[in-house]
């Protein structure tokens, strides 16, 4: 960073007279970008995340040149949102985490929460979502949100954090939060963290946001300080569903679509097995891999699958052999899934399947090779030949079914 | 038609280490590859060029380096390469990266712009949908296949977390696209040989007419303030014995946790 202020208008700067060269800054930096020699000098890593400013005791560091303002200042923004996904008029499970957690992130700021659902003939779902823990419910029921298309969801949401001004918007982590949300976040021109998997509220009121990078191999906390609102899509089933109250009452707000002329059209929908597709929101997943050795004996794992109500997923190697479809692959190239329960089997767990499920509760791994990386993950790990263990699993459990 | 494939320049994540003490990621020596999503954008770039005619230009933000993997796209067919390259774009969140390849490929011109779904180091699947916000355009992410294309139109299929969708946009659009959607070439001799002497645009702020406000960190609406290592997994333990005792003795621990209610 360049510190000479008449060359460079915007940037951080060290006030010389004030550092007295105690170092706090560089033990706070979390880029190690600072090196104290005499006083503070701020090195080429540094982010501008403001941490040292804070750090400091003798208000020595400043940042200078804030960007124009936002769409919404932080002063006048208030009010926490979130995005009530709905498909096929069903609550997307992720919905009620999300009114769960904003629930408590609205009660430590002292201010509303809000839902916001679109679709059509779902006003229904208010209800639901007042149970949940939502003051206000805003409703844009009309039958050009029957379906999702990015564009009208985007222009609808838009719109309404434009004439709201809400300080904090949530939205699931899923196929549809992922696509439109950012949409939203760039014609507001504020910041988006995208699956985040932990939210806070910091002494300064700002929102902090968590989130796996690098496949989960580090975190990092988010902040969005200066524009409104702060906007972050949370990964589905990393917050507790909270308990309803039914009868709870709050406030609808009808809102009206003013838009025409979209550019997008919704042909057809079509839904897969949903229970056995549906990774993201699953609570046990069983994976197979290349040891199945053919597409046949997948029959195992749709049997274990099945008795456990567990989705099915499939390692990279199962998909590219054609075993089972992509919408099953687990990993890098696939999807990310945290359930409470993964069962891997014949699965050898490279580098590129583990960013994609390390992160469940527990961890079950049944592999013929005991020194296959799977098991370094492994809560619970089964040496041996899986068309033995797994056959014995099945039976196993039907014993204990009664079936 | 003028298709714009965008692509970015990755760390090969089989290579990546974490350091045990400092849990930063270990950079030195990794190579550098095309972000794997991008590859499946670059191949239905390709093939949407030979079914339509046209031109496909590659596009990517990024260091002086992230030129090796634009030539390395040309090698697979792309028509042009720009870079986008200034230390006034460095430091960027998705807001500012999208932002600046909007500049760029408003300079370079459209039809139709193809992203991956997301990047591998970063997983955030943002910039594609925000880069159509910038440019105003109609999106749709998570493409497994191209049902049909048309000068006006382009009909596809939409992954979704429980199906897909059947979804229709007029042109000029943006899609991103995941792997299913189709299997990439291999370069070609010609391609190899146009790759190495194939001159690339080099773009800075004043080329695109960008302000260094919008651009890098001072254009980026979220900082990082912490970065710290995962919590470390629980316990590890090694279940044994026979096929049908590891089998009970697994039931038997996942039910004590509390994981499985199994009942008659």
């Amino acid at each position: 960073m360049n510190q000479d202020t008449s060359q460079t208008p915007t940037g951080i700067f060290v006030d010389k007279d004030k550092c007295t060269g105690c170092g706090n800054c560089a033990d706070t930096c979390p880029f190690g970008a600072i090196l104290v020699d005499e006083t503070a000098v701020i090195g080429e890593g540094c982010n501008l995340c403001a941490a040292c400013v804070d750090a400091c005791d003798f208000d020595a560091i400043y940042i200078l040149g804030k960007k124009e303002a936002a769409l919404t200042g932080p002063d006048d923004s208030r009010g926490v949102w979130v995005y009530a996904e709905q498909r096929e008029k069903v609550l997307a499970p992720v919905s009620m985490e999300l009114l769960g957690e904003g629930r408590r992130l609205a009660d430590i700021l002292g201010c509303p929460l809000s839902a916001v659902l679109l679709g059509h003939q779902v006003a229904g779902l208010a209800d639901t979502l007042f149970a949940f823990g939502a003051d206000v419910v805003y409703l844009a029921d009309h039958p050009d949100l029957e379906g999702f298309t990015d564009e009208r969801y985007s222009a609808v949401l838009t719109e309404l954090i434009t004439e709201h001004r809400p300080n904090i918007v949530l939205a699931g982590a899923t196929a549809v939060g992922r696509s439109f949300i950012p949409h939203v976040a760039a014609k507001l021109g504020t910041g988006l963290t995208a699956d985040c998997t932990g939210l806070d509220i910091d002494p300064q009121n700002l929102l902090l946001q968590t989130r796996p990078a690098f496949g989960g191999n580090i975190m990092a906390t988010i902040v969005c300080p200066e524009r409104r609102p702060q906007m972050a899509t949370v990964r589905p089933r990393v917050m507790k569903r909270p308990t309803p109250q039914p009868g709870r009452k709050g406030q609808l707000v009808q809102v009206s679509l003013n838009h025409s002329g979209f550019k997008t059209s919704l042909m057809e929908v079509v839904q897969e097995l949903t229970d056995q597709v549906n990774l993201a929101e699953a609570e046990i997943i069983v994976t197979g891999g290349r040891g199945l050795q053919s597409a046949k004996n997948f029959q195992l794992i749709y049997e274990l699958a099945g008795l456990l109500g567990a989705a099915v997923g499939a390692s990279r190697g199962a998909v590219d052999a054609e075993w089972l479809s992509y919408a099953h692959q687990i990993g890098q190239t696939g999807k990310t899934v945290n359930p409470k329960l993964y069962i891997a089997v014949g699965v050898s767990g490279a580098v590129q399947h583990l960013v994609g499920m390390q992160s469940s509760d527990v961890i079950v791994a049944i592999n013929n090779d005991p020194h296959a990386p799977i098991f370094n993950v492994a809560t619970y790990g089964l040496v041996g030949d899986l068309f033995e263990i797994v056959p014995a699993l099945i039976e196993g459990i039907k014993a204990r079914m009664g079936i | 038609m003028r298709i714009v494939v965008c692509i970015k320049q990755v760390p090969d994540a089989k290579n990546v280490k974490l350091d045990e003490k400092t849990y930063t990621l270990k950079r030195e020596g990794v190579e550098s590859i095309i972000n794997p999503f991008d590859m499946y954008a670059l191949e239905e770039g390709l093939r949407i060029k030979e079914k339509m005619g046209g031109t496909v230009t590659v596009i990517s933000m990024g260091p002086p380096q992230t030129e090796s993997s634009l030539r390395e796209a040309v090698s697979y067919g792309a028509d042009e390469a720009v870079l986008l390259s200034s230390r006034a774009f460095a430091g960027a969140d998705t807001l500012a990266t999208s932002k600046t390849l909007a500049h760029g490929i408003k300079k370079i011109g459209f039809d139709l712009i193809i992203c991956g779904k997301q990047a591998i180091d970063g997983d955030t699947a943002q910039v594609g949908p925000e880069l159509a916000a910038h440019l105003g355009l109609p999106h749709v992410s998570f493409v497994r296949k191209v049902r049909e294309i048309t000068e006006q139109s382009l009909t596809v299929e939409r992954l979704m977390d429980d199906g897909y969708d059947v979804v229709r946009l007029l042109l000029p659009a943006l899609m991103t696209v995941v792997k299913e959607i189709n299997l990439p070439r291999m370069p070609s001799l010609k391609g190899k040989m146009r790759a190495k002497k194939i001159e690339i645009s080099a773009w800075g702020p004043a080329e695109i007419g960008l302000d260094d406000a919008q651009a890098g960190l001072a254009g980026s609406p979220t900082k990082v303030v912490k970065v710290f290592a995962p919590q470390p997994r629980g316990k590890r333990e090694l279940v044994v014995g026979a096929p049908a005792v590891q089998a009970a003795s697994l039931l038997d621990r996942l039910t004590d946790d509390g994981i499985l209610k199994i009942s008659k």
